[in-house]
This record gives structure tokens, C-alpha cells and sequence, in this order.
């Protein structure tokens, strides 16, 4: 019954999309308000009937329903109830339906604040959002249904949830990560909108901002997730792979990123329109491309669903319509909005432009080096692959050029800085930078590595915005939230800074072969294997490894690694961590070897968590841009119908 | 001025022609066409139930059949048995099970709880037969003509709807 | 801005190439690591089926040794000293990445298992669909 329900109520979300697209399109074309506002409540239609759809997969999956194919492939009755609820995202179906939902959640985000949209601008962005739904809505129903069943033998019992993803990190790093990509559609919407009003200006830039900056503050937090997750959770202690999925989430993000600042510029200073627009549609094309990378198969990662040629046609042939059509309404339509504004090297605009190219640059050697393995098998026929030094190789020196640039940021002015206060404000910040650095250097015993280079940085950037905000004080400029939120976000950007550098630099990881008794020393720790239990879990058995970690003058921790074989006989390894704000200590079993020894893999990792913390940082600074009371909802469609008109180019530059 | 702004578009045009020909690439699923109509590899195996009974190739060969290869500690083989189940007890199909990198036990113990489909089940504890078979993983199911040919070969579990669309219409010409 | 612009791409291109040319690794067959095709020296990529049996482990290191073979008649020992991945098996299908040596063995840096019972890296796919035309053709 409940199926039935779910399935019907994807069916109805559908044709309520379709309804939607036209008559958002429609009444902007005959100008009607009737058919705008009924728009209202057909994104209404689409929320609700998704909602029940998913709530009713997520019932059965409670409810341990079988008869639903899906529920059977990703969950069992021993699964604990929390597992049951994410395993709804565990697989390609169920995620393809939360994808759905969270678009339908963001389109009645912008309904609700509809009244501060001109009102056929807001028909357009519903539409364009009411037909990509459509889009995936169809994929789902037609391709990835997973309302699909088992009838009428019905399996006793399921399958089980792959042990890797039966875990915290499962329950909130999809969701969030689909909060960023799915949030993104919102800024492509306000540029296919702007784009067929021919209507991109500063006005359009203040009302796109925070959906830019929400929808990034999420991708920060669903990838800074997914990297703290592979870090615990694969036993290896990486943390950032280079994988094809890990790429399709990261390119988004650069490119957001660049918009984030491009709409900045085209606000405050009417200019850059063409990359801010461009970037728009590029953000969610992105998101588009990583959903087919995942989804199809034409490229293999730890993280790729089930593997469908069928449904990456598809895929295909929707990123073909969508990206394609926006690309080329926006050849055509782009020439019409230039305005050229002037600014000398040391302004802001600059910069942001430097920002920009540098963000574009890497996301673009990404991209290739992410596809072109597809390409070189097409044209030769050969098997390639692009390995981590590739992406290294680029990405490193231009986030270090970038660093340098973010630094400048607050000393530089809009349209033109004078030479004479630049060369005054940098007379007090470089020497404070200078010593600041020469600690670290101290602290790392006078070695000079390229962590203390990264660390300058770092406290370049940091020296820098403190200095700003404390200058703001003493001239009583109020702090906006969106500029706190900068200030906050760049502070992010460095402490992820010195917490890659200093890990990669001076992590310390030792492969050893140990017995129980032995002793093993690890930079400033050391290691004693005492012994190995056998354990046994919910569903799986395990040997639990124990390990004492010594630190002169500490007392010492106890470590557990696990290596577990659950009932698939499928085998897993459970690291056991020391975290700790200064470092982590890792330790993962590896093989059982002859005797009673074991292969052992100890890292000592420095700085480690600063990763993420930077990333949890930088989030916060986005949700704190996002919320600046400067774009609060400002009534603007609050006139009687006689008084509406259609509403003018915006402001004159 | 508008020919720049074509430039984007034109390189997504790239991708996408690439991408295309990339999902080509892959397929998984289909049987390489040198492989359709060639006869089923020799073997010799033991009987699950019975070690000491030896079932070879043509013992297989007078009727259309189908040969599924399973394993207990497969998670999609169990999801996909209801329909093999079903598929015995609604065709004429000759049911044929391989046990594939498996405890003879376990596997015995398994098809009495969950039902058991197949006339005969080998035994495949090494892989070697899945090897012939050009076999990478379970759970793969072959349909063979009366002659012992191969004319159908999938990769995955087997829906309601896979056997519905694909598989049924094949048997019926055998 | 248009010139700087295009002095940027240009540069991208060119360290892109440089960059590319000591990064792209292919990957070679077992037949093709025995008879010769694959380059020495050079990093690359190679796999096959684990031998059953051929798996040695050192007593007091990490070190190890495995033989890759395409079950059609080439093999080939790889040495690799580190911790083998959760997945790896005798029998099942590796992907090893590294050097091959002069005297035909394969120093691997990288072992690479299958990442689940139901899947293959696509290089080891076409291997086991040679495999298959191979028998046929006997």
C-alpha cells in the first residue's frame, strides 16, 4: 500500500512540474498574474507530493518491506534503525529521490521569499527550476524507480547495507553535499531568468548573492564531510584522493567559489556581468556533469553507484539539453549586457579577477584530468589513467598564488588604491607576517620546508584581515555580516592551508611488521603492540588490536584498531584514532602475517583536523555572508495589480 | 563580439560527444558478440549434494537452460533468488546453479531456507569453471539453447522487470 | 584584460602538457608485460589474476611477492613491500602500479584490489572477455 502511495505521489510530483514549467513560462510571456501566482502553489505540489514519496521509501524501510527491490538490496532486519533511515541514500535510487526532494525544498525556499522578486523574473527562475526538476523526476520514474518490487515471491530477507557506508558519515554527508549541489540550480535559474529578460545588472547580483552563498556554505560542509569520513572510515588516513567522484564534487565547489566573488564585484561595482553569469550556469552544469560521472559508469571509483550505461544516456542527454541550452542562450543574449567599467591593477576588481582565472585554471586542469582518460581511450583505444601527481603537480602552486592574493584583500580598494596607503598599511603587516613566520620556523627546528612557506601564508592572510577589522573598530565602519562572514570564511581558508601543509609535510607513516611486545618509535611517539582479542559485533566478528601510544611527558592512550569480517564476508578495517587539535594518531591492522604478528600501518599526522575545522570555518562564513541584513527580503511585489509593472533595467552604472 | 561567447558552448559540445562515446566504452552488461553462439566451455565438477556424483557439459546439453552462478556470500544473489524461484517453477527452463568460491555447507544450508530452484548445482569452490566462463563476480546468469550454445548473457541481479524485457523473449525462440 | 587572459591559458596549456607527458600511466596486459611491449623504467600500470599459491611474504618485513597471470599462458612475479589492501586475494583480479624491471619482475609502488566481489576495473574486464574469445578460438 504504502509503496503504491510513494510511487503515485512521484507520478503526481511529475505532472505537477510539467504544469509547472508552462505556466511560469506562459504567464511571463502573456504577462498574466493569474498564471504567475498559480506557479506558487505548484512548486507547493512538487514539495509535498515528493515528501510523501520519500517519506513512504523511508517507511518501508522501517518497516522492513521487502517487496520493495531496493529496500531489499540496501537493508536487512538486523540493520539498526538509524542505517535503515540513511540506507534510503545508500544506493543510486533512493539518493536520486533525496536529490529530488532537496530541489523541491530549495524552490519552496525561494516561493517563500517571493515577495522580494520582481514578480515575472520569479516566474521565469520557477520555471526554469519547475523543468529541471521535471528532468530528474522522469530519470527517477523511468530509469531509477525505486518503488520497483519483488512480486509476488518476496525475499524473507534482505540483502545488507555494504558495512563501509553503516555509519555516521553516511546519515549526513549525502544529504549535505546534495544541499550544495542541488542549491546551486538556484543562481543557474536566476541566470537563465536574467538572461532571457536580458536583465543582468547590480540588482540582479544583490538578489542571486545569498543563494550563492548558501548553497556553497553547504558544499563546504558535504565535502569537508566526505573527507573526514574516508579519513576514518577507509583505514588508510588519507583524506583527499583525487578520485573521479571526489573531483565532480570539487569542481563545483571551485567554480562557486569564483562566483561567490564574481557576483560580489558585479553588485557593488556593476561589472564582470558575463563571467558572473557565465559561472552561474557553469556551478550547476558541474553538478550536473559530477550526477552523470557517478551515475554511468563511464569512469570506475570507490564511490560510483551501480553501474547503467542505459542511465547515462540518459543523464547525458538531459546535461546536453540543460547545460547546452543555457551555454547557448548565453552566446546569444551575453553581448547585450556589457558595460565597461574602468579600474587600474591595485583595485579589488582586479584581484577578483586574478581570484577568478586562478579558481577557473584549476578547476579546469581538474575537469581534464578527471575526463581525459574517457577521451584517450576513445581516440586510441588504450587504458590510461592520471594519477595523484598530475592534479599536485598544478593545484598546489595556484593555491599558493591565490593565498598571496587573498592576503591583499582588505588593503586593496574598489576601482583604485593609492600607492602611498598601500605602502603604508603593508609597512606595518609584512614585518608582523615576517616574525610571525619566523616561530613556525623555530617551532619546526629551523628546518626549512615548504610548511613554513604555507604557514607564512597563512599568517599573511590572517595578519591582514585581523589588522582590517581592528582598523574598522577604531574608525567606527560598521562590521557587516557579510563582511565578517569574508573575514571569517578567509580565516577558514588559511587554517585548512597550514592543516594540508603541515600533514603532508610532516605526517610521519610507518608500514611495520609488529608482534605483540613490540615496541615501534614514531617521530615523537612510541608505539607498543601488547596484544590481539577476538571480538564479536552485531553482524560482523573481529580482532581487535591494543596499543599503547607514549608521549614524553603525557600519559598515554590506548588504541583499538579493528579488523572486521561481516557476514558477506566482506572485510573491513577500523582505524584506531588519537585525535587531537595538534595531531592525530592513527593506527590500522593490516594483514595477519606468520606467527602472531601483524602488518601495521602508524601515522603520526600534525594538524590533521585543522582541515576540517578550516572547512567548518569557512561555512560558517558563508551562512553568516548570507544571512547580511542588506538582502533581507525587501517588499517589493507588495503593489496592488494597477500599480504593477514590469520592472526596469536596474541600477545605472 | 558574440563569436567568444560561443567558446563555452563549444567546449561542452566536446565533452559531451566524449562522454557518449565513453558510456560505448563499458559495456558491462552485453555478451563481446564473438561470444553468442558458441557452445557452452567443457567441465567436469562435482555435484553440491552429492560429491561424488560428476556432472560434465553434456549433461546440460537437450533442453534450453539457464545457468546461474551464485554464491552465499553474494548480498544481490539473495535479492535476486525470489525471481529465480519464480522463473523455475513458471518456465520449462533447465536449472542449473554454480556455486561459485563457496562452503559446500553453507551453500546447501542456504537453498533449503531460501528454496532451491535448480535441477542440478555445481560446485565452483576454486573459481575455475567461473574462469572458462569469463565469469568476474556474482551474481551472472547464462541462457543456453537445446545445442549448448550461448545466446544470452547478463551481469547483475535478475528483476521482475530485467527477465520481463530481456530474458523472457529469448527463451521463447529456444 | 584579453591578453593577460590569454597569456594565462597559454601558460596553463603548456605546463598541462609537460605535466601530462611524466603522469600518464598506461596500462599493460599481462601478455604485453612478458612479451617485451611494455616499456621498462617508466611508471605504469599492469594486472591479472593473482596465482593461487604464488603468494610469499618475508619474514621479518613487509616485503612480498605475488605472480599477476592472464590464465592464457603469460605471468609475471611482482614485488611490492607494504600492507596489501582488505580486498586483495589469491584468485581474484590486481591492479599493480610501478616499474618493470629489467629482469622481468614488476616493482610495484600501488596494489589496487577489486573494491567489492561484483566488480572489475574496466582494464581487467577486456582481459577477462579476451579470455573468453581465447578459449573459443582453441
Amino acid at each position: 500500500m504504502v509503496p503504491e502511495i510513494g510511487q503515485l505521489s512521484l507520478c503526481f510530483a511529475a505532472a505537477v512540474a510539467l504544469g509547472g514549467t508552462i505556466t511560469g513560462y506562459l504567464g511571463n510571456l502573456t504577462s498574466s498574474d493569474k498564471l504567475q501566482e498559480s506557479v506558487y502553489s505548484l512548486v507547493v505540489g512538487q514539495f509535498v507530493f515528493v515528501f510523501f514519496a520519500f517519506l513512504s521509501l523511508v517507511f518501508s524501510f522501517l518497516v522492513d518491506d521487502f517487496s520493495v527491490a531496493y529496500v531489499a538490496n540496501h537493508s536487512n532486519t538486523i540493520l539498526p534503525w538509524q542505517y535503515k533511515v540513511s540506507a534510503v541514500w545508500g544506493g543510486h535510487e533512493g539518493s536520486l529521490l533525496l536529490w529530488i526532494w532537496i530541489m523541491t525544498a530549495w524552490m519552496l525556499a525561494v516561493v517563500f521569499h517571493r515577495f522580494s522578486y520582481p514578480r515575472y523574473f520569479l516566474g521565469n527562475v520557477l520555471s526554469t527550476l519547475c523543468f529541471l526538476n521535471l528532468g530528474f523526476l522522469c530519470f527517477c520514474i523511468f530509469t531509477s524507480n525505486p518503488f520497483d518490487r519483488f512480486i509476488p515471491l518476496t525475499p524473507m530477507e534482505g540483502a545488507d547495507l555494504n558495512p563501509v557506508l553503516q555509519d555516521f558519515g553516511l546519515i549526513i554527508h549525502p544529504p549535505l553535499l546534495y544541499m550544495g549541489y542541488v542549491g546551486l540550480s538556484i543562481p543557474f535559474a536566476f541566470a537563465v531568468a536574467g538572461l532571457l529578460q536580458k536583465n543582468i545588472d547590480s540588482y540582479w547580483a544583490r538578489l542571486v548573492k545569498p543563494w550563492v552563498n548558501l548553497s556553497w556554505a553547504f558544499l563546504t560542509l558535504g565535502i569537508l564531510l566526505g573527507s573526514w569520513w574516508a579519513y576514518y572510515e577507509l583505514g588508510w588516513g588519507g583524506w583527499w584522493f583525487w578520485d573521479p567522484v571526489e573531483n565532480s564534487s570539487f569542481m563545483p565547489w571551485l567554480a562557486a567559489t569564483a562566483l561567490l566573488h564574481s557576483v560580489t564585484v558585479t553588485e557593488k561595482r556593476g561589472a564582470f556581468k558575463h563571467w558572473t553569469v557565465l559561472l552561474a550556469v557553469t556551478c550547476f552544469s558541474l553538478s550536473l556533469l559530477g550526477a552523470f560521472i557517478v551515475r554511468s559508469g563511464v569512469l570506475t571509483s570507490v564511490h560510483s553507484f551501480a553501474v547503467d550505461p542505459e542511465r547515462g544516456t540518459y543523464i547525458l542527454a538531459y546535461l546536453t539539453v540543460v547545460v547546452g541550452g543555457s551555454l547557448f542562450l548565453f552566446a546569444i543574449r551575453a553581448s547585450e549586457t556589457t558595460t565597461p567599467i574602468r579600474y587600474s591593477y591595485f583595485s579589488r576588481e582586479f584581484f577578483m579577477l586574478v581570484n577568478n582565472v586562478l579558481l577557473i585554471s584549476s578547476m579546469v586542469m581538474i575537469l581534464w584530468g578527471t575526463l581525459a582518460p574517457i577521451g584517450y581511450e576513445v581516440i586510441t583505444g588504450d587504458l590510461y589513467s592520471i594519477g595523484k601527481p598530475f592534479f599536485n603537480f598544478f593545484f598546489i602552486p595556484l593555491m599558493l598564488i591565490l593565498a598571496v592574493a587573498v592576503g591583499l584583500v582588505p588593503l586593496l580598494n574598489w576601482k583604485r588604491t593609492n600607492g602611498n596607503y598601500l605602502v603604508n598599511r603593508l609597512k606595518s603587516l609584512l614585518p608582523v607576517t615576517l616574525i610571525l613566520t619566523f616561530i613556525v620556523f623555530y617551532m619546526l627546528d629551523f628546518v626549512l620546508t615548504a610548511a613554513v612557506f604555507c604557514g607564512g601564508l597563512a599568517i599573511w592572510i590572517v595578519v591582514n584581515h585581523v589588522q582590517d577589522v581592528y582598523r574598522r573598530i577604531k574608525e567606527s565602519i560598521s562590521l557587516s555580516r557579510s563582511y565578517l562572514g569574508m573575514a571569517l570564511a578567509h580565516l577558514g581558508l588559511s587554517v585548512t592551508l597550514i592543516g594540508i601543509a603541515f600533514t603532508s609535510v610532516l605526517s610521519i607513516e610507518e608500514d611495520v611488521r609488529m608482534a605483540p611486545g613490540d615496541e615501534q618509535k614514531l617521530g615523537p611517539l612510541n608505539v607498543k603492540f601488547k596484544e590481539v582479542i577476538n571480538i564479536v559485533g552485531p553482524n560482523y566478528q573481529a580482532k581487535r588490536g591494543v596499543f599503547d601510544v607514549e608521549r614524553e611527558g603525557e600519559q598515554s592512550q590506548q588504541l583499538f584498531p579493528e579488523k572486521r569480517t561481516y557476514s558477506g564476508r566482506q572485510v573491513m578495517t577500523e582505524a584506531g584514532i588519537d585525535p587531537g587539535l595538534l595531531s592525530d594518531t592513527y593506527i590500522s591492522l593490516g594483514e595477519p602475517l606468520s606467527g602472531d604478528a601483524w602488518a601495521v600501518r602508524l601515522h603520526y599526522k600534525p594538524f590533521v583536523r585543522w582541515i576540517w575545522f578550516g572547512g567548518l570555518l569557512m561555512a560558517f562564513g558563508g551562512f553568516l555572508s548570507a544571512v547580511d541584513l542588506r538582502y533581507r527580503r525587501r517588499e517589493v511585489d507588495k503593489t496592488s495589480p494597477e500599480q504593477r509593472t514590469v520592472p526596469s533595467h536596474g541600477i545605472a552604472d | 563580439m558574440t563569436a567568444r561567447f560561443l567558446i563555452p558552448f563549444f567546449v561542452f559540445v566536446v565533452i559531451v560527444c566524449f562522454s557518449f562515446f565513453g558510456l560505448g566504452l563499458k559495456d558491462r552488461d552485453k555478451l563481446p558478440s564473438a561470444l553468442i553462439g558458441k557452445p557452452f566451455p567443457d567441465f567436469e565438477s562435482k555435484s553440491l549434494f552429492d560429491p561424488v556424483e560428476v556432472i560434465v557439459r553434456d549433461d546440460l546439453v537437450g533442453r534450453p537452460t539457464l545457468v546461474n552462478v551464485w554464491a552465499t556470500w553474494c548480498p544481490t544473489c539473495k535479492a535476486e533468488h525470489a525471481e529465480l524461484v519464480k522463473i523455475a517453477e513458471t518456465t520449462n527452463l533447465q536449472m542449473i546453479g554454480i556455486n561459485y568460491k563457496d562452503d559446500r555447507l553453507k551453500a546447501i544450508d542456504w537453498l533449503a531456507q531460501h528454496g532451491n530452484p535448480f535441477d542440478k548445482v555445481l560446485e565452483d569452490p576454486k573459481g575455475d569453471l567461473g574462469i572458462e566462463l569469463g565469469v568476474y563476480g556474482a551474481p551472472e546468469t547464462f541462457i543456453l539453447d537445446r545445442g549448448g550454445s550461448i545466446v544470452y548473457k547478463r551481469v547483475g541481479a535478475i528483476t521482475n522487470r530485467v527477465w520481463e524485457n530481456q530474458m523472457r523473449s529469448v527463451t521463447r525462440g529456444l | 584584460m584579453a591578453s593577460f587572459l590569454l597569456v594565462g591559458i597559454a601558460a596553463s596549456i603548456s605546463v598541462l602538457f609537460v605535466a601530462l607527458e611524466q603522469n600518464l600511466n598506461m596500462f599493460y596486459p599481462p601478455s604485453e608485460v612478458v612479451s617485451g611491449v611494455a616499456p621498462l623504467e617508466t611508471n605504469i600500470r599492469a594486472g591479472g589474476m593473482v596465482e593461487e599459491g604464488s603468494l610469499r611474504r618475508t619474514n621479518e618485513s613487509l616485503k612480498v611477492s605475488f605472480v599477476l597471470s592472464d590464465r592464457a599462458g603469460s605471468e609475471f612475479t611482482v614485488h611490492y613491500t607494504g600492507i596489501l589492501p582488505d580486498l586483495f586475494r589469491e584468485g581474484q583480479g590486481i591492479l599493480v602500479e610501478g616499474k618493470l624491471q629489467q629482469d622481468g619482475s614488476f616493482e610495484a609502488t600501488e596494489v589496487l584490489a577489486k573494491h567489492d566481489e561484483n566488480y572489475m576495473p574496466p582494464e581487467l574486464m577486456s582481459l577477462a572477455e579476451d579470455k573468453q574469445n581465447n578459449i573459443t578460438e582453441g
